[in-house]
């Protein structure tokens, strides 16, 4: 009975403290998006709904929850209901090892980073069975592209990560985190520099965004992977695509810019400043920059052609990213940066 | 039965059940998709027994990347669903002696340890708090085995080569991009701006 308790309470303090959090996030994401991406193009984005369009992700909500979620005829009805679910669950699953400040964090596992890779691996089955269940032309091709696009990326992803293992000498994320300590320089962006980048455009291709939008792609395959989904069904597929950029974006700062370290740690010269503390402000700061950076791409970049995203992914990322694991490793060896410290 | 024991069974019936519908499901997407969840309940499994560098290996390379390609290629191959059960009974002969074959091993490996008793081989103890299988596995690996782990990469790399040798083959007839050529592209050479007098404004 007490462990059932306990156990209740555990399911309670998640949901209040990541879950509630999340999704909260995810709806100001979507208006940030559209008043952003608003702002770049010159128009003002939503301003109807509440002051400043405030209550805008609300009434989205809202209108998704209330539309009726339509089973095409021919589609495969489990498949087309769980594929959905398949999609967002590892999207919040990962959450469990993600530090978000010093001590925070719900499971402290040895094998963060693979733990991390093993799931988010595991949210292009949503996608792929999305589309085959619909059992339509348009959602099948973009189910395939995002596929062939999501697993081949998740290699450069994982590439780009060793480097971060090889200097931190530790697959645990708060090791990680507390070896790139002493201010903004000793982060790992600097001495990897071609990784971080890599991580983040492949972070921009896991999922699914501008300009790697292909599994979408409006302008040709209509709406891609969900094409045929519509009202709360639909509603989850948005909630797990924005759930995934935030997670990428809190992954790419922990890995690269010291997670909740404070860039100023080990200026003597700005005192006892609160700026020199370390804590999840800092965290969250940089979540935020990184979030920021989606909506920019997007509003920025056209969406490439499909083979040069694959061409982009195998002969140039894969490569530079064996190379840069080379030099990581001569880093270290020559001790130029000392492993996890 | 402790919480340990109840999840060995839990998840010990699901793969098996799982297992069971893969050969048994009619349609092929099914087939796969309950493999997926059998990788899953065996990969619970070894994490269970303090493996867990195995166990999330197992989910991050056969359940998210080689079922992806089955799934992938099922899919386009479109199998009928006739066709899938057509050399049951034909090929049922030569399954029941490939599983009369492992149902031997297995006995005979369970008659060997009856011969040296089964309570010579201790209950293995649960490794104290903070031991790391995967720094484990990593230090056995680049030390004691070291030959064996180069030479299992140099057999995946001889995998690799060969893989892109057999499906890097000119075809005849199809067109396909040159990147060189198309990163190449200039405007001197494509676009021509040509003069010419404002048409239909008339002056006033």
């Amino acid at each position: 009975m007490d462990a059932i308790l306990e156990f209740a309470w555990l399911l309670f303090r998640i949901v209040l403290f990541t879950l509630l959090p999340l999704i909260l996030l995810v709806a100001y994401y979507t208006y940030a998006e559209r008043k952003v991406i608003g702002a770049m193009q010159s128009r003002i984005g939503p301003n109807r709904v509440g002051p400043l369009g405030l209550f805008q992700p609300f009434a989205d909500v809202i209108k998704l929850l209330l539309k009726e979620i339509i089973l095409p005829k021919e589609a495969n009805r489990y498949l087309f209901l769980i594929a959905p679910i398949l999609a967002i669950a590892p999207a919040f699953g990962v959450w469990a090892v993600v530090p978000v400040g010093d001590g925070l964090v719900w499971a402290d596992l040895n094998a963060g980073v693979l733990y991390i890779l093993a799931l988010s691996s595991m949210g292009v089955y949503g996608i792929i069975l999305a589309g085959w269940a619909s059992n339509s032309k348009y959602a099948l091709l973009g189910a395939m592209r995002a596929a062939a696009q999501m697993v081949s990326y998740e290699i450069a992803l994982g590439f780009s990560l060793l480097g971060v293992m090889i200097l931190a000498g530790s697959l645990n994320l708060q090791a990680i985190v507390n070896a790139q300590s002493g201010g903004m320089l000793d982060w790992y962006w600097l001495p990897l520099l071609p990784m971080f980048l890599i991580f983040f455009i492949s972070a921009l291709a896991e999922t699914n965004r501008a300009p790697f939008d292909m599994a979408e792609g409006e302008s040709e395959i209509v709406a891609g992977f969900h094409v045929d989904y519509a009202g709360a069904s639909f509603a989850v597929f948005f909630l797990a695509e924005y759930a995934n950029m935030i997670l990428m974006s809190a992954l790419t700062a922990i890995f690269f810019f010291g997670g909740w370290l404070s860039p100023f740690e080990g200026w003597a010269f700005l005192g006892d400043s609160w700026l020199r503390d370390s804590s999840i402000f800092w965290f969250l700061a940089k979540l935020i920059f990184f979030m920021f950076n989606f909506l920019w791409i997007r509003a920025t970049f056209p969406r490439y052609r499909y083979d040069q995203v694959m061409r982009l992914g195998w002969k140039i990322f894969i490569p530079i990213a064996m190379v840069w694991m080379l030099v990581a490793a001569l880093f270290v060896f020559n001790g130029i940066v000392v492993r996890g410290a | 039965m402790t919480i340990q024991e109840i999840f060995f069974y839990l998840f010990s019936i699901i793969m098996l059940a799982a297992a069971t519908m893969v050969i048994s499901v009619r349609n092929p997407v099914y087939a796969i998709l309950y493999l997926i969840l059998t990788f899953f309940s065996a990969a619970a499994l070894w994490i269970l027994l303090e493996a867990e560098f195995l166990g999330i290996i197992l989910v991050l390379v056969y359940v998210g990347a080689v079922m992806v390609l089955f799934l992938f290629v099922v899919m386009m191959l479109n199998i009928s669903q006739s066709r899938v059960s057509e050399g049951f009974v034909k090929n049922l002969p030569l399954g029941i002696g490939v599983a009369l074959v492992m149902l031997a091993e297995v006995l005979m490996v369970l008659w060997y340890k009856n011969q040296t008793g089964i309570d010579n081989y201790p209950i293995p103890v649960p490794h104290e708090q903070g031991y790391s299988n995967t720094a484990e596995i990593g230090e056995r690996l680049f030390t004691a085995y070291l030959w064996q782990f180069e030479i299992a990469g140099v057999v995946l790399l001889v995998a690799i080569v060969a893989a892109v040798a057999l499906s890097m083959r000119e075809r005849e007839g199809v067109k396909s991009q040159s990147v060189p050529q198309q990163i190449s592209a200039d405007k001197r050479d494509r676009l021509e701006l040509v003069d010419m007098p404002v048409e239909g404004v008339e002056k006033n």
